[in-house]
């Protein structure tokens, strides 16, 4: 029995464990956006801030996701669900490409036309949502897409704390060592990935500024 | 006339120096009036305090010492959103918004101090005839124009919201010479129509001349001289003298040209 078989048989979990990843995918990456902007933001004002937010984030990073899921389990609230658990853990993960692309975008706009705006009277206010989020769109979108594409990737191991997903196929068929199980799990989020990729890629040529 | 006293000066800085946060002074004890309707040109070399100097009338810059006046005011009394709207700023790079159109560019102060939009599109009309824009411009974004026209939106921006008080850096110093002097022509023709009080920071002695009704000389953060154009040619003045044998006898013969 080859993969599409297994797949075309079991289509029902399938589709149930791609829906299960997209929504631990998807909630995190919303949440991370809700959280990360807002900080990229504020490193701009406060430059004080710079560091500890950004070295934070990068401790993160370098915390490998198994033991984070793991490091999580005892917190309240959180740790009674594995769905939470592994939503506030890839939502961890992917502050870091979020904070950072907020911060380099907003940096990144030239100082000519930041010097003209402050000169003709905006208030920061008026700076931040006219000017520079609008150039830093792109930025911030590459970030964005960043950040989908690892959580994608990253969700797989979610299966491991028993918040399904895709990963259960993986898990289990490293189990059973049987290659059609693991590539059950591994081609369609494969594809999510690309899938993510590309349209954000496409949103982020779309919404880029003149 | 430069030594009269103004009881009413536009903008007037008292013993102001300015320090960087190094500790460096990049303008020392400076005291200068601007008259109402006048063209004030500061003039000097890069590094002689002139960007400072303007920055710190619009509140760009904070001085370290001294005190700030606009319209018999100190600076630092007036709301800064409010002191920044009454102040045209005109830069050399232009700082045009490059994801707003022509338009949105010189409509952007009127926009958020809530004129109806119909007036603004009137207003965007009137000065984009006034800088000698082609109304075609209107919906183009800055990367379509070619310098020159860039810059003639830069000062349309500028006079949006009709400031008394302009402040322009450099603002023909990236233009090819042609260009330049158009634009340096319109700028006089256009002063003549609306006597904003002007503060115009150049380089070329040439400009100087052409558009000052006083001159400001500046060296290394100090007020060297402040003369009339006819007062500056004849100047003996050390550093005069060195600016003028620096454009040589065409630099000097163009300003006796007026």
């Amino acid at each position: 029995m080859n993969v599409w078989q297994f797949m075309l048989q079991n289509r029902a979990e399938v589709m149930e464990l791609t829906l299960e990843h997209l929504w631990l995918v998807g909630v995190s990456t919303a949440l991370a956006v809700l959280v990360g902007i807002p900080l990229g933001i504020l490193i701009t004002r406060w430059p004080a801030l710079n560091k500890p937010i950004l070295g934070g984030a990068n401790i993160i990073q370098t915390i490998p996701s198994l033991a984070l899921f793991g490091f999580l389990l005892p917190a309240p609230w959180i740790g009674s669900r594995a769905d939470r658990l592994a939503i506030l853990a890839l939502t961890l993960y992917a502050l870091l490409p979020l904070i950072r692309n907020t911060y380099t975008g907003i940096k990144g706009v030239d100082p000519a036309v930041v010097e003209a705006g402050r000169g003709m009277g905006l208030t920061d206010r008026q700076l931040l949502f006219q000017v520079e989020l609008p150039l830093a769109r792109g930025v911030i979108l590459a970030g964005v897409r960043v950040a989908t594409v690892i959580s994608v990737g990253l969700a797989t191991i979610a299966a491991a704390i028993g918040a399904g997903g895709l990963g259960e196929y993986i898990f289990r068929g490293l189990a059973m060592v049987n290659n059609q199980v693991i590539l059950a799990g591994a081609i369609p989020a494969a594809a999510m990935a690309m899938l993510a990729d590309l349209s954000l890629g496409w949103l982020e040529k779309r919404l880029s500024p003149h | 006339m430069s030594t009269l006293p103004d009881p009413h000066p536009a903008i007037e800085f008292r013993n102001v120096s300015c320090r960087l946060d190094g500790g460096r002074e990049i303008l020392d004890d400076l005291n200068l009036a601007v008259h109402g309707g006048e063209t004030l040109i500061l003039l000097g070399r890069s590094g002689s305090g002139k960007t400072t100097t303007l920055k710190l009338i619009n509140r760009l810059l904070a001085p370290s010492r001294g005190q700030i006046q606009v319209n018999g005011r100190a600076v630092d009394e007036w709301d800064v959103i409010r002191l920044r709207r009454m102040i045209g700023y005109v830069i050399q790079d232009v700082g045009l918004f490059p994801h707003f159109t022509v338009e949105r560019n010189i409509g952007l102060v009127p926009k958020i101090e809530n004129w109806p939009s119909d007036r603004i599109h009137e207003r965007v009309q009137e000065l984009m005839r006034l800088v000698g824009l082609d109304p075609q411009t209107a919906s183009r974004y800055p990367r379509e124009l070619s310098g020159g026209q860039r810059q003639r939106v830069g000062v349309a921006r500028a006079l949006a919201a009709d400031p008394p008080i302009l402040l322009m850096d450099e603002p023909f110093g990236a233009l090819d010479p042609i260009t330049r002097a158009e634009l340096q022509r319109e700028f006089l023709q256009l002063q003549k129509r609306l006597r904003k009080t002007i503060v115009f920071v150049t380089h070329d002695l040439r400009e100087a001349l052409l558009l000052g009704t006083r001159i400001a000389l500046m060296e290394a953060g100090r007020l060297v001289t402040l003369h009339t154009p006819e007062e500056f040619l004849s100047s003996t003045e050390a550093l005069v003298v060195a600016y003028k044998d620096a454009f040589g006898p065409d630099g000097v013969a163009w300003g006796k040209r007026l």
